[in-house]
């Protein structure tokens, strides 16, 4: 199991607006083992859809630009490949689940024929063989063959979900990245799709990137979870070692902030003051800084680096460093 | 605490092309000054359109919505207008329930003018200073648009501009949904202190439950434009007994590792709410349906304690065996 499928290293993503530039992701580092499911969990524009564009390299460019870093997937780095290699990756080793499955289909061609398309585009198989295919598709996420020849409008938004999860799994790819894959739906209908992934995710033997702002999510279907905070991976490790021995304060205060649906009613919930830095403006040394309630002095003035709490379990944050290599950083900066 | 707001089986159809669209089919709650009632369910059970139905937004089909003792639902013209002082509304995206080309000042001004709240500009720009700070608006931002804002500050604008007219009941329809969790938990604690502090009574709209128990007193959960069960926010966690809510309850993704729960993975997608038959709507998804359930549509029906189920095997799913 501990073959490394995906590992991200100090990949830094900017934006240019204006004459500004805006680093939406910011010396990010993730690692996917094979058959392993990773979350990526942080608040709107913490970065996390972007990494997710990068690993596939769609980010628009201009105004979005790869800065740095290295992104090996099978030990080859994607980001030195050429656009015409990066194709043949796209949809067939790598796909992609949006968010919306209302835009992220073509409205004007039948499902089956949008899964075809994708075998037909990545295996040499006849018109024939790909419907055939298709069908199967079809039928493992749950909707009968008959409704090959519907269009998207004749499908409600969880039928929807399964027909983009049918595209992204047709050609058996080894990492499937689902971004805030239930969002637009219901919680029944969130449970069925989640138990669906999780699923197909075995049967398919694939590793899965699922990002999410719900934690309740990324707790029933992920091995590991990454905590992203302005663009960074503040915490990282297995969900049991995240939820049950929580290290950073930010992640702290996600906790600590969602309602919980047992146990006694609070009387006020907990928040976390402030809001996410302006990315055009993040502040110096730690990004939480300004919203921290255990901040030191050195956290105003330089950066914190990654510190493993256990082998698996690594967390940027001042707290948690030795003291003396924190001095010698500093100076060294 | 008097009944402030007295709903009697209000409905509310549309027309279609298919038939007619039985949105909200004769709903009844009743609520007390200073309290919150919660209305739960998924997209398209009418939670949405019963809140603007009771606020007389749109006319109801029948039924009656009684605000301190006055049946509503007839008001026209200047009584609807004059209605609006006491009910107001929090809307779910505050990215396009503000106008994009007034300033914050002026859209908190506007209610005040327009209602007569003050008069004279110096009392009106004390007023509009005021409700910033109530509702935690920094004065920098009084000639801000509302473009410039993060979603946080704007539902504080559509919070603030609610809250002009000193209302004694606010219809909120989602209002935290759109927000991230570090900023849903300030919104809804400036509600609860809101709340408290001037004794509004709240119409919770929401299909987040963690947030809904949070917010209510009562709630209510809807299924297609009915309402299946309707007790205390207790009762209704503990020992919810519609197999609708209690699919609902086990659907709540947990961030507890240890709290293990039996999933129960509903059959289907909501049916459609065009012409109804006589059966309970919740039939075609249920577990436990039987033939008397596609025949007959059961009632809410209160059984001991306030505790209103729309089953007919509640009493048997409250012994514990199936129906």
């Amino acid at each position: 199991m501990n073959d490394v499928l995906l590992n991200i290293e100090d990949l830094v993503v900017s934006y240019t607006s204006g004459n500004k530039k805006v680093n939406a992701v910011n010396r990010m580092n993730i690692v996917v083992e094979k058959g392993e499911t990773v979350g990526l969990v942080g608040e709107t524009g913490a970065g996390k859809t972007t990494t997710a564009k990068a690993i596939l390299r769609l980010i628009p460019n201009p105004p979005g630009v790869i800065e740095k870093g290295k992104i090996y997937f099978s030990n080859e780095n994607l980001l030195s490949k050429k656009e015409s290699e990066m194709r043949k990756i796209r949809g067939n080793k790598i796909s992609m689940i949006f968010q919306d499955p209302m835009t992220s289909l073509n409205p004007v061609i039948t499902i089956g024929e949008q899964i075809a398309e994708v075998i037909r585009l990545h295996q040499k198989v006849s018109k024939a063989k790909a419907g055939i295919i298709a069908c199967e598709m079809l039928e493992r996420v749950g909707i009968p063959k008959e409704r090959y020849d519907e269009y998207p409008h004749q499908f409600s938004g969880g039928m929807k979900q399964r027909v983009v999860i049918a595209i992204a799994l047709a050609c058996n790819p080894q990492l499937l990245i689902a971004d805030e894959p239930t969002t637009a739906l219901d919680v029944t209908i969130q449970a069925q799709i989640l138990e669906l992934m999780h699923k197909l995710k075995i049967d398919f033997n694939t590793s899965m990137i699922m990002i999410s702002h719900d934690l309740g999510v990324v707790a029933e279907i992920c091995d590991k979870v990454a905590i992203i905070y302005a663009g960074q991976v503040v915490e990282f490790g297995t969900v049991k070692d995240v939820y049950k021995n929580t290290a950073h304060p930010y992640t702290k205060g996600l906790f600590a902030a969602i309602p919980s649906i047992k146990g006694d009613r609070l009387k006020r919930l907990f928040y976390i003051p402030g809001l996410m830095p302006d990315p055009t403006n993040i502040p110096n040394g730690c990004p939480f800084s300004p919203r921290c309630s255990s901040k030191l002095d050195i956290c105003e003035k330089c950066a914190p680096k990654d510190t493993y709490i256990n082998e698996n379990h690594l967390v940027r944050c001042h707290l948690y460093e030795e003291k003396e290599r924190e001095l010698d950083l500093c100076q060294s900066y | 605490m008097p009944v402030l707001l007295k709903v009697e089986g209000i409905k509310k159809h549309f027309k279609t092309p298919g038939g007619t669209l039985h949105a909200v089919d004769g709903v009844s709650f009743e609520l007390e000054r200073g309290k919150t009632i919660g209305i739960v369910g998924e997209s398209g059970c009418g939670k949405s359109t019963l809140g603007r139905a009771v606020i007389n937004l749109i006319p109801a089909t029948g039924g009656k919505v009684l605000f301190k003792g006055k049946d509503i639902t007839a008001f026209k013209g200047k009584n609807l207008h004059s209605l609006r002082k006491d009910m107001q509304m929090i809307f779910q995206d505050p990215f396009s329930s503000l106008n994009p080309r007034m300033t914050v000042s002026e859209i908190i001004r506007e209610p005040i003018v327009e209602h007569k709240i003050k008069t004279g500009n110096r009392e009106i720009e004390e007023e509009i200073n005021i409700l910033m700070e109530t509702v935690g608006l920094a004065s920098r931002l009084y000639h801000a648009y509302p473009h410039e804002l993060d979603g946080g500050r704007r539902q504080r604008i559509g919070i603030a501009r609610a809250l002009a007219l000193n209302p004694d009941f606010i219809v909120c329809d989602e209002p935290v949904s759109a927000l991230d969790v570090s900023i849903q938990s300030q919104i809804l604690n400036l509600m609860q202190d809101l709340q408290e502090e001037k004794k509004i009574a709240y119409m919770f709209i929401t299909h987040d439950l963690s947030v809904v128990r949070h917010m209510s007193d009562d709630i209510a959960v809807m299924y297609l434009g009915v309402v299946v069960e309707k007790c205390s926010v207790d009762k209704l966690f503990q020992s919810q007994l519609h197999p609708y809510t209690k699919a609902l309850l086990s659907s709540i993704p947990s961030t507890d590792l240890d709290f293990k729960k039996s999933r129960i993975i509903l059959k289907g997608e909501i049916t459609s709410p065009i012409n109804p038959g006589d059966e309970c709507r919740f039939a075609a998804r249920c577990n436990y349906a039987t033939d008397k359930c596609f025949k007959e549509t059961p009632v809410l029906r209160d059984i001991g304690g306030y505790h209103y189920v729309a089953c007919h095997y509640a009493e048997n799913l409250q012994k514990g065996d199936s129906a």
